[in-house]
């Protein structure tokens, strides 16, 4: 290991510290600032006695069964449906030539956000999106859009298809970045000699193994997918709509002693949220009984074809249903006049952009600001931590990636509605430094999840060499680590970018309407309908991470155009 | 029709570099040792014989187990059985569920199933070890246990893929002795790819390199 000076103070050790309490303060803090006025106390609105009111109010609300059931139909299923899909594509294409496919076609839906990929969703799947309008008039008949409740319908179908495009590519990221952990294909070719068919053996001999690494990821989805705001704004039923929306609406209504209730709620959907944790927990166990049931009987399950060929349908299904999506914001964003049932509108115009003009180019610009800095701290506490890990060898235990997790699990719809309430008690709120805090809490773990593995896995020999040659530690880290890892360091930093443009909350709560980004913005647009402003907005929000990724991936290549090891490694 | 595995006319090249060309039937009870350096085709070699070859290569020639032509068939299909250098074991399940896996269906009802397990169990010395974890077992009982739940899926042929490369000397000899044991016992043909003449040897039979060049010829058993 390379020698520190002994004569400067290094701040590095602590970088993991500080790191946990950037993640970990906000949320505890957020949660007590929940709790507070949950129980009636809320001095600033002449709540200065503990009560049960909220919750008496709180449980008067008629819609509230349902608005719980809704929540916690659309969670669970959303995340069974996306793993179910996430562990079909593997386990029938894992390993193969069309599995690279499938990875190239899915990928890139990463990068769009969960708000402009539902509504390309809402445009494909409404009564006037395009699978009507490619069906009408020759097989529906239909001369005029249907009357139907396609979209916000009252299961809540189309929320959980919303939820699932987008969860999908996040849970084949994670059990791909897994997989090296696992001799996964000896494994399925060891069953398949036994006369198993592919997907048995990579179901029962893979997949238990994987699982136990894609775990988190996979309570972060069902957590979010349970608390979800701006895709069930988009999506999801109304009256009732899902707790979470139920509860931001109390938030912002001018009645300010609806606060109090909207805490409670909160406070329920942390509970909710455990509860569903916990339950899952339970599935585990019976679906490990199953699967050990199963491989005590020895069914072979050798006859998969159509299986195989349904997990192609479904990924590339997800794949179009993202991609035609994203061309039918782009296509509403500059049609004219459009009747139904023509594919295209009769005319295509600037006017869409154009009148928006200066607006959105100072909204895009304050949303990249945000994300940039955030992304910023995020990818230097990351490089302190991890730079710390290596020269201290403070090395994470499992108990601190539960850490990480926290913020990702912890319903955002209950703990920034705390730190609001904090913020508002400090004055804090509107202040664009604000909504830059609150972006790195969710940016933070994300850049640290995808910088950790390259950064850890880097050849640390380099590192000896060059110490050899005289360099100290600091030079190290300069002129041959973060250069050699410019890439991933890159990635990493697209995909905290991502993040922070994707985040709708954060910027509504802490900027309290004075802080609006793309995000914020189009989802704001949601509700009026005009598709032409929102293919605008939702086409902006998607085209910005865009940008990130493909600096992202062109810089490296521009900056060591003739250095193919650096390119290759990274 | 032949009993046995037999390599008709069996060639691999790769561009015009030829690696394989064998032409041999492997005895039901026999091994056959396939012997050469690495790179040297061994490994091809298996991934044509187990009905997975990697793109690029050209095969030319028939795979034929007792007497069926085995083209075309995927790894499911064709009945061999494999045995690595690692034993494999599947670590998320017990010993016993790890042999349950490869028992065949066929062979029905719980307590069938579980004399069955037992049985091989007690062939290979441990008897009572079904209900462990297979990492607290010791390398050469996790090797014995990944050796029976290859033979319990019943295969008709075998592919022995330097399975005793990771071995102490001792151990070694114990495995060797158990592993063609069994083989004769169960009256299935095997390959042995290896790269070290003693394992070579040691199995008895025919010693060859991957190109056909006979190194030792088998000696009676």
């Amino acid at each position: 290991m390379p020698a520190i000076p002994r004569n400067r103070v290094t701040l590095l050790p602590l970088a993991p510290l500080l790191t946990l309490a950037v993640l970990l303060v906000p949320v505890g803090a957020g949660l007590a600032g929940v709790l507070a006025p949950a129980f009636g106390w809320f001095p600033a609105l002449g709540g200065e006695s503990l009560s049960l009111g909220p919750w008496r109010a709180l449980l008067a609300w008629p819609g509230l069964p349902d608005a719980v059931w809704l929540s916690l139909f659309t969670g669970l299923g959303a995340t069974a449906v996306s793993l179910l899909i996430t562990v079909m594509i593997c386990a029938a294409w894992q390993g193969t030539r069309s599995f690279g496919l499938i990875e190239r076609a899915l990928s890139p839906l990463l990068s769009v956000p969960h708000a402009a990929a539902a509504f390309g969703l809402a445009f494909l799947i409404a009564p006037s999106g395009w699978i009507a309008r490619g069906l009408s008039p020759w097989a529906t008949g239909w001369e005029r859009p249907p009357d139907l409740l396609i979209t916000q319908d009252p299961l809540g179908l189309s929320l959980m298809a919303g939820l699932v495009v987008k969860e999908v590519p996040f849970l084949l990221l994670m059990t791909l970045a897994a997989l090296g952990q696992v001799p996964a294909r000896r494994s399925v070719l060891l069953a398949q000699t036994m006369g198993y068919g592919r997907m048995a053996g990579w179901v029962l001999t893979v997949f238990p193994r994987l699982y136990v690494q894609i775990r988190l990821p996979v309570y972060a989805v069902l957590a979010y997918s349970c608390s979800v705001i701006d895709v069930a704004l988009i999506l999801g039923p109304t009256r009732p709509s899902t707790l979470a929306v139920q509860v931001l609406e109390w938030l912002s209504d001018p009645d300010l002693g609806l606060r109090f209730q909207a805490a409670a709620g909160a406070v329920l959907q942390l509970g909710l949220i455990l509860g569903v944790l916990l339950l899952w927990r339970l599935g585990e166990h019976v679906v490990a009984r199953l699967g050990c049931a199963c491989v005590r009987m020895g069914h072979r399950m050798a006859r998969d074809g159509a299986m195989r060929a349904l997990a192609m349908a479904l990924a590339l299904i997800m794949a179009l249903a993202v991609g035609l999506g994203i061309l039918g914001l782009a296509v509403w964003s500059v049609a004219g006049f459009w009747t139904f049932p023509d594919l295209l509108p009769d005319q295509f115009t600037w006017r869409n952009w154009a009148r928006q003009g200066d607006g959105l180019a100072r909204i895009a610009v304050e949303t990249a600001v945000i994300g940039a800095v955030a992304t910023g701290i995020s990818l230097i506490l990351t490089v302190a931590c991890l730079e710390a890990e290596y020269r201290h060898g403070l090395r994470p235990s499992t108990r601190a990636l539960w850490l990480l997790y926290l913020p990702l699990i912890v319903p955002q719809a209950t703990f920034l509605i705390g730190l609001q309430t904090l913020a508002i008690g400090t004055g804090w709120t509107g202040a664009r430094a604000a909504v830059i805090a609150s972006h790195v809490i969710f940016v933070l773990p994300y850049v640290f999840l995808s910088l950790s593995d390259p950064w850890r896995s880097w050849d640390a020999r380099q590192g000896l060499v060059a110490a050899s040659l005289g360099a100290g530690a600091e030079r190290v880290l300069w002129r041959v680590r973060l250069p050699m890892l410019l890439r991933p360091v890159l990635v990493a930093a697209a995909v905290g970018f991502a993040v922070s443009v994707g985040q709708y909350l954060p910027t509504l709560l802490i900027g309290m309407g004075r802080v609006s980004t793309l995000t914020t913005e189009a989802v704001a647009l949601s509700s009026g309908g005009d598709r032409r402003l929102i293919g605008v907005y939702a086409l902006s929000q998607t085209v910005l991470p865009l940008l990130g990724f493909a600096l992202a991936l062109a810089l490296p290549a521009v900056v060591f155009r003739n250095r193919r090891g650096v390119l290759d490694r990274g | 029709m032949a009993a046995g595995l037999e390599l008709d006319h069996l060639t691999i090249t790769l561009g015009d570099r030829r690696l394989v060309d064998l032409h041999q039937t492997v005895a039901p009870g026999e091994v056959l040792s396939v012997m050469g350096p690495s790179g040297s085709g061994k490994s091809t070699l298996l991934s044509v014989l187990i009905g997975r070859p990697d793109p690029g290569f050209d095969v030319s020639g028939r795979v034929r187990l007792d007497g069926r032509d085995l083209s075309g068939l995927g790894p499911e299909a064709r009945r061999i059985g494999l045995l690595f250098q690692d034993d494999l074991l599947f670590p998320h399940l017990s010993v016993g569920e790890n042999l349950a896996f490869a028992l065949p269906s066929t062979v029905k009802g719980r307590t069938a199933r579980q004399a069955r397990i037992d049985a091989a169990l007690e062939a290979a010395e441990l008897a009572g070890f079904a209900g462990r974890d297979p990492a607290t077992l010791s390398g050469g009982q996790r090797a014995r246990v990944a050796l029976m739940r290859c033979l319990l899926s019943a295969p008709r042929a075998l592919l022995l893929d330097e399975p005793f490369s990771r071995l102490d000397a001792d151990l070694r000899r114990q495995m060797r002795d158990f592993v063609f044991g069994r083989v004769r016992a169960e009256g299935i043909p095997a390959i042995l790819v290896t790269h070290d003449l003693e394992d070579a040897v040691a199995a008895g039979g025919k010693v060859i390199s991957p190109l056909g060049e006979v190194r030792q010829t088998g000696r009676p058993a």
